[in-house]
């Protein structure tokens, strides 16, 4: 088996290569079944079923996003009644200061509330899937440059409980992946 | 209809040959071919026609920053904007640019909302288009001010005079929805681009390109941990783009709306400024499209003729919409029984500017109708001539709409006309400089089709692609 980075590095894991979607997929579901935790596939594109094929529940992102529009409405409605009722109240046209002007108010609730949840939502994403990050014991591997083309790869990281090495490379060969390789750090 | 019946069409009756959808993606074109192509447009060395675009639009760019500049310094009275003209050029050109923007943002989060996979391969350029379109936008109010460097009176921070913004006006609704469009609009688009930055990172051969493209690229591995996020993420940013568009050119027509002037003091201005800018924006894109599909001619695999005709259907019906609110509009001016309104609609198509009305009839009302016609809708000649009277039928639109109504008020005596000077017009053809230069650069340095949403839309990304249903 072959192995890349520095090997006397502790090792991140094994990868294998498949070569369609439909391979990764079900790999994806034998290995779910075998009961690993720590492991991922990787694709060009996002492969739909996959989370299902995976057992993964779905993304808890659009509820931290629901707080982030919160934090937007209610920046808006401060901003605007804290300014135009309490610290200068100031009378245009006659309308008035108090609640009953907040219909006036409604487009800037509206785009600070769309603002503050597309921020969440992209910093969000970005978080929960700790990037930025520049380095990865993955890019030690230069097949693995295909991914973002067009190959299909599974990684079993050493910090899964069932990981052992001899194990986990028989059982990648037997879903059908090649090119199996051991990942070390840097 | 399963996959494996539409890649085998000769097995299927007449009947059932009529129900094969065209594939999006034309010649079977394989994952590692998207990737190559779409890459090496970035990759390979800067062609001769870009060079010479180049040397065509930078000085239109300097040009018009040179007369920002000399309107900053001199104040706007360079402009032709008089009295009882207050708004011109300027804020005809504002809502004409930001209007175009609407299109890419449709597509993007429209058109991904309802599922509709034909966007993937015109996405990309639709909103890079669309984020130029607002900078160009964006100069206008910000300049139009006159005294610049008090453009941040605008900003919700009280003056010196301990005075806060009036969060009642619809110009101060106006600054926060332009703002935030632009700014959701760039998230949007650098969300989608990360996946793609990564495979320009995992392709280069230089330190330097790699050093660029790997720090764009933010680290991206493509793990479907990953993928699991960044869908939800493009979901909700969809979602949250739609009403957002939606609001933007309503907000921009509350500008006229909500004011008192006969011919602006109407209802019906949001979703009739809406449908506006889907129809001028859509004939954008479909100008920018078409010349870069036919430098870069494989694109005609990804951007199909089937594409080309599912716009001009949408144009045929967005400029219908707008025909339809052109005739409410002057119905209800006569049905209304408001002396001022008929008069200004009376003024409007008969007045000194009847060129200007009547060119925006026919550009935005007769000409789109001949897409009626298959044959205009996949010639791909013809949909370039024929889309040019949307745009220059748009940009009619907001002058009639601006320049007659202030030109026509209600005593005889606030009467008056608009002259452009060479400032005006000089500075309106720079914006065009600019817009195509950053679509230039858009292109030679960032790839112009989502490559990885081109290559979920293939047969093969299907995970259960050649089984039995």
């Amino acid at each position: 088996m072959d192995a890349v980075g520095n090997t006397t590095a502790p090792v991140y894991g094994i990868a294998a290569e498949f070569q369609s979607a439909r391979d990764l997929y079900h790999a994806a579901e034998k290995i779910r079944e075998a009961g690993f935790s720590k492991w991922d596939v990787f694709s060009p594109f996002p492969i739909h079923g996959m989370d299902e094929a995976m057992g993964l529940k779905r993304s808890i992102l659009g509820k931290v996003v629901f707080f982030g529009g919160l934090t937007g409405f209610l920046t808006a409605v401060s901003l605007e009644f804290g300014t135009s009722s309490f610290l200068y109240p100031l009378i245009v046209a006659g309308k008035p200061t108090n609640l009953y002007t907040v219909p006036a108010f409604f487009p800037v609730m509206f785009e600070l509330t769309i603002l503050l949840s597309a921020f969440t939502a992209v910093f969000g994403m970005l978080i929960m899937n700790g990037l930025p990050r520049l380095n990865h014991q993955l890019f030690n591997w230069e097949r693995f440059k295909k991914v973002t083309e067009d190959k299909f790869f599974v990684a079993i990281e050493s910090e899964d409980p069932k990981f052992s090495t001899r194990s986990v490379k028989d059982f990648l060969e037997s879903l059908g992946g090649t090119n199996i390789t051991t990942i070390h750090g840097d | 209809m399963s996959n494996a019946t539409a890649e085998h069409p000769e097995h299927l009756t007449e009947d059932e040959k009529q129900l094969v959808r065209q594939p999006l993606v034309l010649n079977k074109r394989t994952m590692g071919w998207i990737s190559d192509y779409i890459s090496s447009i970035v990759e390979g060395k800067t062609p001769t026609w870009w060079y010479v675009s180049m040397a065509i639009t930078v000085p239109l760019t300097l040009m018009c920053l040179a007369l920002l500049g000399y309107l900053i310094s001199t104040g706007v009275g360079v402009w032709g904007n008089n009295h009882p003209i207050g708004w011109a050029w300027d804020i005809t050109n504002f809502v004409f640019w930001i209007g175009i923007g609407h299109a890419g943002t449709l597509i993007s989060a429209i058109l991904f909302l309802t599922r509709q996979k034909w966007r993937t391969s015109i996405n990309r350029a639709a909103e890079a288009m669309t984020l130029f379109a607002v900078v160009c936008a964006g100069i206008y109010p910000a300049l139009h001010v006159g005294r610049v460097w008090m453009a941040w009176f605008l900003a919700p921070v009280p003056n010196a005079n301990a005075i806060w913004q009036n969060f009642r006006s619809p110009l101060l609704w106006d600054v926060f929805a332009v703002s935030t469009y632009f700014t959701v609009s760039v998230l949007f688009w650098y969300t989608g681009l990360i996946p793609d930055l990564a495979t320009l990172r995992d392709r280069c051969t230089t330190k330097i390109r790699k050093f660029i493209y790997g720090v764009l690229a933010l680290g991206w591995r493509g793990g479907n941990r990953q993928w699991r996020h960044y869908e939800m993420a493009y979901l909700i940013l969809a979602g949250l783009s739609t009403p957002l568009v939606l609001s933007v050119h309503s907000v921009v027509s509350f500008d006229f709306a909500t004011s008192v002037i006969p011919g602006w003091h109407t209802t019906i201005f949001p979703p009739y400024f809406v449908a506006g800018a889907i129809f001028g924006g859509f004939a954008m894109v479909l100008t920018i499209m078409i010349p870069a599909c036919a430098i870069y001619k494989p694109l005609h695999d990804l951007v199909t003729i089937d594409h080309v005709d599912k716009m001009c259907k949408i144009i045929l019906l967005t400029g219908s919409i707008v025909g339809y609110a052109y005739l409410m509009e002057l119905f209800i001016a006569w049905y209304g029984a408001n002396p001022y309104e008929k008069a200004a609609f009376w003024y409007r198509a008969f007045g000194p500017y009847w060129w200007a009305y009547w060119s925006m009839m026919f550009c935005n009302v007769v000409a789109p109708q001949i897409f009626w016609f298959k044959y205009f809708r996949t010639h791909l000649i013809w949909v370039w001539v024929i889309v040019q009277f949307p745009n220059a039928g748009m940009w009619f639109e907001r002058f009639v709409i601006i320049a007659t109504t202030l030109a026509r008020d209600f005593t005889p005596s606030a009467w008056g006309m608009f002259h452009p000077t060479w400032v005006d017009v000089c500075t309106f053809i720079g914006t065009f400089g600019l817009f195509t230069t950053l679509f230039l650069l858009f292109i030679r340095f960032l790839p112009m089709i989502c490559m990885f949403e081109v290559k979920a839309v293939l047969p093969e990304a299907d995970p259960h692609h050649g089984e039995a249903h």
